[in-house]
């Protein structure tokens, strides 16, 4: 019994002394959330308090939608335990309320107040808030226009990519053939085909298409390609002896052994087409998020490149989560070993 | 040389077992362009429901024969004949269960024991054999499981279980216990024998320990260094469950550690 007794003294000493834990315990829980708090109604007290040094029209939305945040981290992290895992999920980001809070008051105060950084370049929160209400359908029509062009050929070339990289691995006539001109062809980077590509094909669209296609493919080609043949022959013994025809051979054991390497290289495709949707739409394609982009760089409209920046970057780290959430489900096999 | 198939204990399917034929069977691998002999002039003739083990020293070319045997490899010369027909190509009913687990690794225990089936299209009206096998070697339990989860026991026993779904006619081992520690290769010994006294297929097992092939085996056939040729075949005329202490089996194994050249070490 005398190894229970540590444990039963801290449980039954545990109500005795209770009032300072629990301010301890109260203030390790919900201290960072009335920081956070804190930090949301400082810019909220920043946009209202001083008059701003340009003329922008949502200065005072944006104070007011601070401290909407500010009431709503307070309270969500001070009763976090009556908000199930929400409130848990609340309380495990609030350092990061901190921190946006603290970096967006620093913002405001250093554009829109004092103008510390130079103006037109450096647009305050508001600005940026001011593009994605007024100039909402032109940028929702360019996210359309990117995702369509990226999603197909991205597709195309995953497809095409994955189906040569089986052949090759499967077949050694194939292999023969395809390897030297992948050897040839592959490290050129797509965006140096872009001059040709413009004047080859019928349309900036299906140029475009073509390019990001072959971003996608060649990475998708060589790992799915590396993954087939490195499956080691025993499975294939295996299989062999077990009347496993050669479909079943390419279908049921090469495919699902190669797959973690094919994802692999569809991590890396995705990476170097994003590279070429944006040059492609820059250059040739008159819509999508890089032609925003250029466009308002034209106009010298620097909040609506900053805000189209943000947006870009949030569809390019969703596709990288999609592609990785898809991995894992079919990859329940495989334990963690890249994480993202 | 002709063995009688003088099994102590009864067998209760004795016609589900194929026998066996090698013929002066010759082999030899490829080596940048010089042949290096592996067997020589083999010729082992396997009743039906025999269980024979195969013993020789590491790398003599045992392991080689098994493929052979399986149909996974084509001999230089001689032929390999189960009962009758010439083995040109692997086959179901020549099942083997390697060193290594080797199980897919992507796939669950139920999946994986399912392959054979799956392979030849059947698998839809016979997914009740797949629950059979996995209760024969007692991991029904762990059907959902991935091989990771499983200890190397485990893992063979699931390999035991995917071969023995597809109801082989010869059962063919390479060293399938040779990875486990001790205690569970004694466990796992008892049950080889059981399954082979319970579904009478034909059985090879190739394996470098002397103990083993004497405790399973009815007939033990020792093999010379490379290029293997067969040095004897030793019948053991012992009932089961053989004893480990048995002195009949001690005799047996001395005389055959001499002729592996390892009396000294006895």
């Amino acid at each position: 019994m005398s190894t229970y007794s540590l444990s039963d003294g801290l449980a039954s000493g545990a109500p005795r002394s209770s009032r300072a834990p629990l301010l301890a315990t109260w203030l390790r829980d919900s201290g960072i959330g009335v920081l956070a708090s804190v930090a949301w109604i400082a810019l909220g007290l920043s946009c209202l308090w001083w008059e701003d040094v340009g003329d922008w029209s949502r200065t005072h939305s944006l104070g007011i939608a601070a401290f909407v945040i500010a009431a709503a981290a307070l309270f969500g992290t001070v009763g976090a335990d009556y908000l199930g895992s929400a409130g848990r999920a609340l309380r495990q980001r609030a350092p990061w309320l901190v921190a946006l809070g603290a970096f967006l008051t620093l913002w405001e105060v250093a554009t829109a107040k004092f103008a510390w950084l130079p103006l037109p370049f450096f647009p305050p929160p508001q600005a940026i808030i001011e593009v994605y209400t007024d100039d909402l359908p032109k940028l929702l029509d360019s996210v359309i226009a990117s995702v369509k062009l990226q999603l197909g050929g991205y597709i195309i070339g995953a497809a095409v990519g994955f189906l040569t990289g089986v052949s090759i691995g499967w077949s050694r006539a194939v292999g023969y053939w395809v390897h030297p001109v992948l050897r040839f062809i592959g490290p050129l980077p797509a965006t140096a085909w872009l001059p040709i590509a413009f004047f080859t094909f019928p349309s900036s669209w299906s140029a475009s298409t073509f390019l990001i296609a072959l971003a996608t493919g060649f990475p998708v080609t060589v790992l799915t390609w590396s993954g087939v043949a490195s499956v080691s022959s025993a499975y294939y013994d295996v299989a062999r002896t077990l009347g496993a025809k050669p479909s079943f051979l390419v279908l049921k054991v090469a495919i699902p052994a190669a797959l973690p390497h094919v994802f692999v290289g569809l991590f890396m495709g995705l990476g170097s087409s994003f590279a070429v949707l944006v040059v492609a739409e820059m250059i040739g394609v008159k819509a999508g998020l890089g032609w925003y982009l250029q466009w308002a760089q034209g106009w010298a409209a620097y909040a609506n490149m900053y805000a189209a920046l943000i947006v870009m970057s949030l569809l390019c780290s969703g596709a990288i989560t999609l592609l990785f959430a898809i991995r894992d489900r079919l990859l329940v096999w495989q334990k963690g070993t890249v994480k993202w | 040389m002709v063995a009688a198939a003088a099994l102590a204990e009864p067998i209760v399917h004795p016609s589900v077992g194929a026998a066996l034929d090698i013929e002066q069977v010759s082999h030899a691998f490829d080596i940048d362009g010089a042949a290096l002999p592996v067997l020589d002039d083999v010729s082992i003739s396997v009743e039906p429901g025999e269980f024979v083990a195969l013993l020789g020293p590491s790398g003599c070319g045992k392991s080689t024969l098994l493929r052979l045997v399986a149909g996974l490899d084509k001999p230089k010369a001689g032929s390999l004949r189960e009962d009758e027909a010439r083995i040109t190509r692997p086959h179901p009913s020549r099942v083997v269960v390697f060193q290594d687990p080797t199980l897919f690794p992507w796939r669950t225990v139920w999946d994986n024991v399912a392959l054979g089936l799956e392979a030849q299209g059947i698998l839809k009206s016979q997914r009740q054999r797949v629950d059979d096998a996995l209760d024969l070697v007692g991991l029904a339990s762990f059907r959902n499981a991935y091989p990771h989860q499983l200890s190397g026991g485990m893992a063979q026993r699931v390999a035991l279980a995917r071969a023995l779904v597809n109801d082989p006619k010869i059962l063919i081992l390479d060293e399938p216990l040779g990875k486990l520690d001790s205690l569970t290769r004694i466990t796992m010994q008892a049950e080889l024998v059981s399954l082979w006294q319970r579904k009478g297929f034909t059985t090879l097992l190739v394996t470098h320990d002397a103990e083993e092939a004497l405790v399973l085996a009815g007939r033990v056939i020792v093999f010379s260094e490379r290029p293997a040729r067969v040095k004897a075949d030793i019948r053991v005329d012992r009932p089961y469950p053989r004893h480990r202490g048995d002195p009949y089996l001690a005799d047996l194994r001395r005389q055959i550690l001499g002729l592996l050249g390892l009396d000294a070490t006895w």
